[in-house]
């Protein structure tokens, strides 16, 4: 079961991030996690969120080039290794990692949002390890 | 429809009506206007020499700064008491341009609009909304009388509060929409802003487009904003020929066809003056033949085109001229390399990711210049990806640098945040200074 991300274009810009952060606001949308590079002239906000579809419409509204994309949510124990095992099968099953960062939960747990070249095989093979993966549902009753 | 039989004379009769007016001008301005006659006798040229239309390439030029010059009233060939209306240029830099008109020369204003509206489709069931500025601007009331003389119910609505133009087009049943490309674009996006189906809830058939440049690019973006049935066309005038009116398209879209019984077009090599064979590119004169109040002659326009002679499909025989690939004054040298901004145009507008915005800074440093071009994404596509944002950047990039055989810095924006306009587009900063 993949989750919805919310990604948003924003321009190296002063303000620009808060901006983004007013209009989910504005929209009573709720951050779980996010990940921003560091790059030069502009960058992608990558979120999980309380309400993908509110947010996007409400960016949109607000002017941004906004969109939902489809992630695996992981839950990972706290184990020297694990998530190098993890990475190890999706490796091996020829898969390859766009990007990846961590997921808050707001329990003891680790866990990961990770996209992938091909992310229905990457579910595949994370359930055949037996790994727990995040539903929207899931997501909801963190945020 | 062809409104008027002076647009489908034949060669010959039109080259007789061209010189009997020529002669007729020439004649009066040298008499009624000393500053034109100096001009004539600083060569030894006198009214009689003008006897065949090719004679008209020894007259003097008029360019702006004559006008300027010459400001307020120097060119006009009649007494102040003879004007009905007075008309200004902007004049953002330095004192406006000013033209004058006396009766005669509203009711030819009139004809030239009603021909070139008629050619663009328009007819007395349009109604037709007016979304140039009313004021000094000779855009709005020029093409005002013209349509509400085919008979066009008129929506005199102006410019500003695109969402009240929306109110209009809808409620009214605008059919005919005149406005400037950029404008006429930016009241699709505020439609698709305020939730509103142009396509569906707005019945446009005509858009009669002028006051700047329409690429086919452009003409491509109304198409896709408005319907693919409405029919595009580009008009042409300036303030000081008349407004507009000069020139229009008709439905083959292919050049705009010149009230040649009033205004005589010539192309000439913008650096010598000398005038270009038939068919070559280059800067557009015109010699006005028929008004009163001002009668330019040999006025350059500093708009770069080409004049088609062969007759159109449409039935008219005058000429044509190819719709503008730059003025004169707005190319730009970039390393030494000619640059028009419709070129740079017609590169972003045939791209489907990006939107038809865009915005040229031009800086210098260590002698070199460097040309920045910021590009706006769409809302709705999107890419979480860097390597496609890159791809996309690179992509842009490449095409510039095909079409202009230069490379640009491109940056990608947010969707809205590059400045529209509702008049004529500025989407240039030079910021290069000599010495630099």
């Amino acid at each position: 079961m993949f989750i919805k991300q919310l990604s948003v274009f924003i321009e190296n810009r002063e303000g620009r991030l808060e901006e983004v952060l007013e209009a989910l606001k504005r929209e009573q949308v709720n951050i779980v996690s996010l990940s921003l590079a560091d790059t030069s002239e502009y960058g992608v906000l990558r979120m999980i969120v309380s309400n993908p579809e509110g947010g996007k419409e409400a960016l949109k509204a607000g002017g941004f080039s906004a969109m939902l994309t489809d992630v695996l949510a992981v839950k990972l124990s706290h184990r020297v290794g694990y998530l190098q095992e993890l990475l190890g099968a999706i490796c091996r099953a020829g898969i390859n990692i766009e990007y990846m960062y961590a997921l808050s939960t707001g329990t003891d747990d680790a866990s990961i949002v990770l996209k992938a070249s091909d992310l229905a095989k990457a579910e595949a093979v994370l359930r055949q390890d037996g790994v727990e993966i995040f539903t929207n549902t899931d997501l909801a009753k963190m945020s | 429809m062809i409104w008027s039989k002076e647009e489908t004379m034949s060669r010959e009769d039109m080259t007789a009506l061209q010189t009997a007016r020529l002669r007729e001008t020439v004649n009066r301005v040298y008499e009624k206007v000393p500053y034109y006659r100096a001009k004539m006798d600083e060569i030894g040229l006198k009214p009689e020499h003008i006897k065949e239309l090719s004679d008209l390439s020894k007259l003097p030029f008029l360019t702006k700064q004559d006008m300027r010059d010459t400001y307020p009233f120097g060119l006009f060939a009649v007494p102040k008491e003879e004007l009905v209306r007075i008309h200004a240029s902007s004049g953002t830099t330095g004192k406006p341009t000013v033209v004058g008109y006396t009766r005669n020369d509203l009711n030819m204003w009139t004809e030239c609009v009603s021909r070139i509206a008629a050619a663009g489709g328009a007819t007395s069931k349009d109604v037709a909304q007016i979304c140039f500025g009313y004021g000094m601007f000779t855009g709005a009331l020029g093409l005002h009388f013209g349509l509400e003389n085919i008979g066009a119910a008129m929506v005199p609505s102006s410019t500003g509060n695109t969402e009240k133009q929306l109110m209009y087009m809808k409620d009214f049943g605008t059919t005919l929409l005149v406005a400037t490309p950029s404008y006429a674009l930016r009241i699709a996006e505020v439609a698709q802003q305020i939730g509103m189906d142009v396509k569906k809830e707005i019945n446009l058939r005509i858009g009669l487009l002028g006051s700047e440049m329409l690429t086919d690019a452009m003409r491509n973006e109304m198409n896709k904003a408005w319907g693919e049935d409405v029919l595009v066309t580009s008009n042409y005038g300036m303030s000081e020929l008349m407004g507009p009116g000069v020139s229009g398209e008709c439905e083959y879209l292919d050049g705009m066809h010149i009230n040649e019984d009033y205004f005589i077009p010539e192309i000439i090599d913008p650096k010598t003056g000398e005038v270009l064979p038939a068919g070559e590119k280059g800067e557009l004169v015109i010699t006005c033949i028929k008004k009163e109040a001002l009668p330019l002659i040999r006025y350059r326009t500093k708009d770069i085109t080409r004049l088609i002679y062969e007759p159109c499909k449409c039935g008219r025989t005058n000429v044509r001229m190819e719709n503008l690939s730059g003025r004169s004054d707005d190319m730009l040298k970039i390393r030494g390399v000619n640059v028009f901004p419709t070129q740079i145009e017609e590169v972003l507008l045939a791209m489907d990711e990006i939107a038809p915005h865009y915005e040229l800074v031009l800086t210098r440093k260590n002698h070199t210049d460097s040309m920045e071009i910021k590009v706006e994404l769409l809302p709705d596509k999107m890419t979480d990806s860097y390597q496609e944002l890159e791809a996309l950047r690179n992509k842009i990039v490449h095409k510039l640098r095909i079409v202009l055989g230069l490379s640009a810095k491109v940056t990608l924006v947010s969707p809205n945040t590059l400045q529209r306009f509702e008049g004529k587009a500025k989407r240039i900063t030079d910021l290069r200074k000599d010495g630099e």
